[in-house]
C-alpha cells in the first residue's frame, strides 16, 4: 500500500494506467471561498490533484472539509475562485456557461444522495432527461433508457413514478440516468448515503461494475467500508487534501 | 432539446398541478372574456344605432329650426331667443327643387286620445302620406295618412299597433273614431309592429294630418322636415337649395339647420367606437391582472421546484433551455387561458343574444385577435421574470434547495 500525505500528487492506482500520463481531470492550486455574512469561508484551500482516466477514488473527510465544494468544481456546476481546473485536456476557466453545461451534459454523470428524481415523471422518463436535453429523438432514446434501467434490473419498474419505487430503486434510476449519456466520469456524493445496508451495497456493486467497464468513478462518502474499496482514497480536511492513499 | 420536447415537458409540468393550473386559466379566461363580451355590447349599440338610421335612408335630410353651427346647442336655446317657426309654406317651398323627391313636415306632441271609456296620453305625430314613404313603414291593416294638401285638416288618423290592440279592446281599428284631444278623427290605418325607431315607440303613436296637428297644439311651427333627395348623390345640391330657400324666406337669415344622414351616422359612430374601445381597454386591465396572477404564482412555482431547475443543469442544461421551458408553461397557460376565455365569452355573448334579440352582440375581430394576442403577450411578458429567475439558479445552490 503507498500512502501519500498532503501536498503529495500523482497518485498511483492498482488497476488504472498511469494517471499523469492520461490524466482526465487536473486541478492546480484550486481554491474556493464562500462569503459568509461579512466573514469569507476558505471551503477549498490550494488542492492539487490529477486523476486519471478509469480511476476509482473515494473523497473522505469529516464535514466541512471541502469533500462537497470538490465534487461540485470537479462537476463543472461551481466555479473555483482562483486555480486551473483541467478537464479531459481542456482548460475549464475560459468555458462559458452554456460551454460548462454541455461538457457537463456529454462527460459527467452526477449520482446524489437524495436522488433528485422528478416525482411527476416515470423511471424511463427520468433517465430520458439528459438525453432530451441534448436533443436526442424521442424513439432513440426512449431505447437507450429501457436498455439502461434493464442493466440495473429495473425492467419492470420503467413506468413507476419515483414514489412507487423503494430508495434503492430510486438510486438505480438516478444511477441509470447519469450513465445514460455514457459519460467518461462518474460523481457520486453519498450515493448511499439514505439507503439501507442491503440497498446501499446493491448501489456500490453497480457503481463499481461501471467503473469496471472504464467509467472514471470518484465517490464521496463518509462510509469507511464504502471508501475503503476504492483504489484511491483521498481524505480532505479543511479544504485541504490530506492523505492520497493508493492500493 | 427539440422543440417537441419542451412542450411536453411544460405541459406535463401544468397538468401535474391541476389546481394552481386551473386558476390561472380561470384568471386569464375571464379577463379575454370581458374583452370580448364589453367590445360585444358597445358593438351591438353602435350596429343597433347604425341600423335605426340606415332604415331612414340615407338619401334623408332633416330641416330643424334653430343654426346649431353659431350656437352650439341649438339657437335661442342658451340666448333665450326663439328661432323663427319652419311654417308649412316654408315646407311647401322646398318641393321646387328637382334634387329633392319629397317632404314630409312633421309636428310632435303629447295628447290624450281616447276610445268610448278607455283613454291614455300619446305621442302624437302630425305629419303628410310622405311621412311613411320616407319612413319605410309599413301598415298592418287599412291605410295611411291621405295624400292631400298638407293644409288640409282631414278627420283621420293612423295608430300605432299597441294603441290599436289596447284602445279598441281587440275590435280591428281601421273605421272607428278615435278622440285626440278635442277632435275626433277616423281611424284609416295600424301601422306594423316595429317596436322602438329613433327613440320613439312607433306601437303607441297615433299619427293626424299636420294642419290637424298644428291646430290642436295651436302651433304654426313644425318640429322638423323630413326631406326625400332623389338621390344620394344630389344630397348637397339638395342641401344648397334647402338653406337658399330658408335664407330667401326668412329675409336673409339662414336660421335653419340641415343635418344629413351620414353625418348623424358619423358622429354616432365615432361616439360608440370610441365607447366600444374604451370598454375594451378596460376589459384589457383584467387581462394585465391575469399577467401578474400569472407571475406570482410561475414565482411560486419556480421556487417550489428550485431542486428540478438545479437537477437540469447538473445534466446539462443550457440556461436558454431552462427559460424556455419556464416561458413555454407562461405561454400555455396564457394560450390555454384564452381559448378558454374565447369560449366562456362566445357563450356569454350568446346568452346576451338571447336575452335581448333586439340587439346584435358580435365581438369585433380586432377584439377577439386582440385579446388572444394581449393574454399571450402579457403571459410571455409576465412569465419572463420567473423563467429568468429559474435559469439563474445557481446549480448547486438549486440542489441543496438554498
Amino acid at each position: 500500500m503507498i500512502v501519500k500525505v498532503w501536498p503529495t500528487v500523482s497518485p498511483q492506482s492498482r488497476s488504472s494506467p498511469t494517471p499523469d500520463a492520461v490524466a482526465i481531470l487536473r486541478l492546480e492550486q484550486l481554491t474556493r471561498i464562500f462569503a459568509v455574512g461579512d466573514q469569507f469561508v476558505r471551503a477549498l484551500d490550494g488542492v492539487d490533484l490529477s486523476i486519471g482516466t478509469g480511476e476509482y477514488i473515494s473523497l473522505m473527510g469529516p464535514s466541512g472539509s471541502g469533500k462537497s465544494t470538490l465534487l461540485n468544481i470537479l462537476g463543472l456546476l461551481d466555479r473555483p475562485t482562483s486555480g486551473e481546473y483541467w478537464l479531459a485536456g481542456e482548460r475549464t476557466s475560459t468555458m462559458n456557461d452554456d460551454r460548462l453545461a454541455d461538457t457537463r451534459q456529454r462527460e459527467i454523470g452526477f449520482v446524489f444522495q437524495f436522488f433528485h428524481l422528478i416525482h411527476r415523471m416515470t423511471a424511463v422518463e427520468n433517465v430520458e432527461l439528459p438525453l432530451m436535453l441534448a436533443g436526442v429523438p424521442m424513439a432513440e432514446r426512449r431505447a437507450r433508457a429501457h436498455e439502461v434501467l434493464r442493466r440495473m434490473g429495473l425492467e419492470a419498474r420503467v413506468d413507476h413514478r419515483s414514489n412507487q419505487l423503494s430508495g434503492g430503486e430510486r438510486q438505480r434510476v438516478a444511477i441509470a440516468r447519469a450513465v445514460v449519456m455514457q459519460p467518461k466520469i462518474l460523481l457520486a456524493d453519498e450515493p448511499t448515503g439514505n439507503l439501507d445496508s442491503v440497498s446501499g451495497g446493491e448501489v456500490v456493486k453497480i457503481v463499481e461494475a461501471l467503473h469496471d467497464e472504464g467509467l472514471t468513478l470518484v465517490v464521496v462518502t463518509h462510509d469507511q467500508a464504502i471508501g475503503s474499496r476504492a483504489h484511491r482514497r483521498l481524505l480532505m480536511r479543511d479544504g485541504k487534501v490530506v492523505q492520497d492513499v493508493s492500493g | 432539446m427539440k422543440l417537441a420536447d419542451r412542450h411536453r415537458v411544460a405541459f406535463g409540468a401544468l397538468a401535474r398541478a391541476p389546481l394552481r393550473t386551473a386558476m390561472l386559466l380561470l384568471a386569464t379566461a375571464i379577463g379575454v372574456a370581458a374583452v370580448l363580451v364589453l367590445t360585444a355590447l358597445g358593438e351591438a349599440a353602435r350596429v343597433y344605432i347604425a341600423d335605426e338610421f340606415q332604415s331612414l335612408g340615407t338619401d334623408l335630410l332633416v330641416v330643424m329650426p334653430g343654426r346649431t353651427e353659431t350656437s352650439g346647442a341649438g339657437a335661442g336655446m342658451m340666448s333665450g331667443a326663439t328661432p323663427r317657426d319652419i311654417t308649412l309654406d316654408d315646407a311647401r317651398a322646398l318641393l321646387r327643387s328637382s334634387a329633392i323627391a319629397t317632404i314630409a313636415p312633421l309636428v310632435v306632441g303629447e295628447s290624450s286620445v281616447s276610445v268610448g271609456s278607455l283613454e291614455r296620453d300619446v305621442t302624437i305625430m302630425g305629419t303628410t302620406a310622405s311621412y311613411a314613404t320616407i319612413r319605410h313603414w309599413t301598415m298592418a291593416s287599412g291605410e295611411f295618412l291621405p295624400d292631400v294638401d298638407m293644409d288640409r285638416e282631414s278627420p283621420v288618423c293612423v295608430v300605432g299597433s299597441t294603441i290599436g290592440s289596447e284602445l279598441f279592446r281587440g275590435e280591428p281599428p281601421v273605421g272607428r273614431w278615435l278622440r285626440v284631444g278635442d277632435r275626433r278623427c277616423r281611424v284609416a290605418g295600424v301601422l306594423a309592429r316595429q317596436g322602438i325607431s329613433v327613440m320613439v315607440d312607433v306601437d303607441t303613436v297615433v299619427m293626424i294630418p299636420v294642419a290637424m296637428a298644428q291646430s290642436l297644439f295651436n302651433s304654426a311651427g313644425l318640429f322638423r322636415v323630413l326631406i326625400q333627395a332623389r338621390s344620394r348623390d344630389v344630397m348637397p345640391a339638395a342641401k344648397r337649395f334647402v338653406l337658399a330657400t330658408f335664407r330667401q324666406r326668412h329675409h336673409g337669415e339662414e336660421d335653419v339647420t340641415v343635418i344629413t344622414q351620414d353625418a348623424v351616422l358619423q358622429t354616432f359612430d365615432g361616439i360608440l367606437g370610441a365607447l366600444t374601445l374604451a370598454l375594451a381597454g378596460i376589459a384589457a386591465i383584467s387581462l394585465l391582472v391575469a399577467g401578474v396572477l400569472i407571475m406570482n404564482v410561475m414565482l411560486v412555482a419556480v421556487s417550489q421546484r428550485t431542486q428540478e431547475i438545479g437537477l437540469l443543469k447538473a445534466l446539462g442544461a443550457r440556461r436558454s433551455q431552462v427559460l424556455a421551458l419556464f416561458l413555454t408553461e407562461a405561454l400555455y397557460l396564457a394560450l390555454l387561458g384564452a381559448l378558454a376565455g374565447v369560449l366562456a365569452g362566445f357563450a356569454g355573448i350568446w346568452l346576451l343574444g338571447n336575452l335581448y334579440p333586439a340587439f346584435t352582440f358580435r365581438p369585433p375581430v380586432w377584439a377577439v385577435l386582440g385579446a388572444v394576442l394581449l393574454s399571450m403577450g402579457c403571459g410571455m411578458l409576465f412569465g419572463i421574470l420567473p423563467a429568468r429567475r429559474a435559469a439563474r439558479l445557481d446549480p448547486v445552490a438549486a440542489l441543496a434547495r438554498r
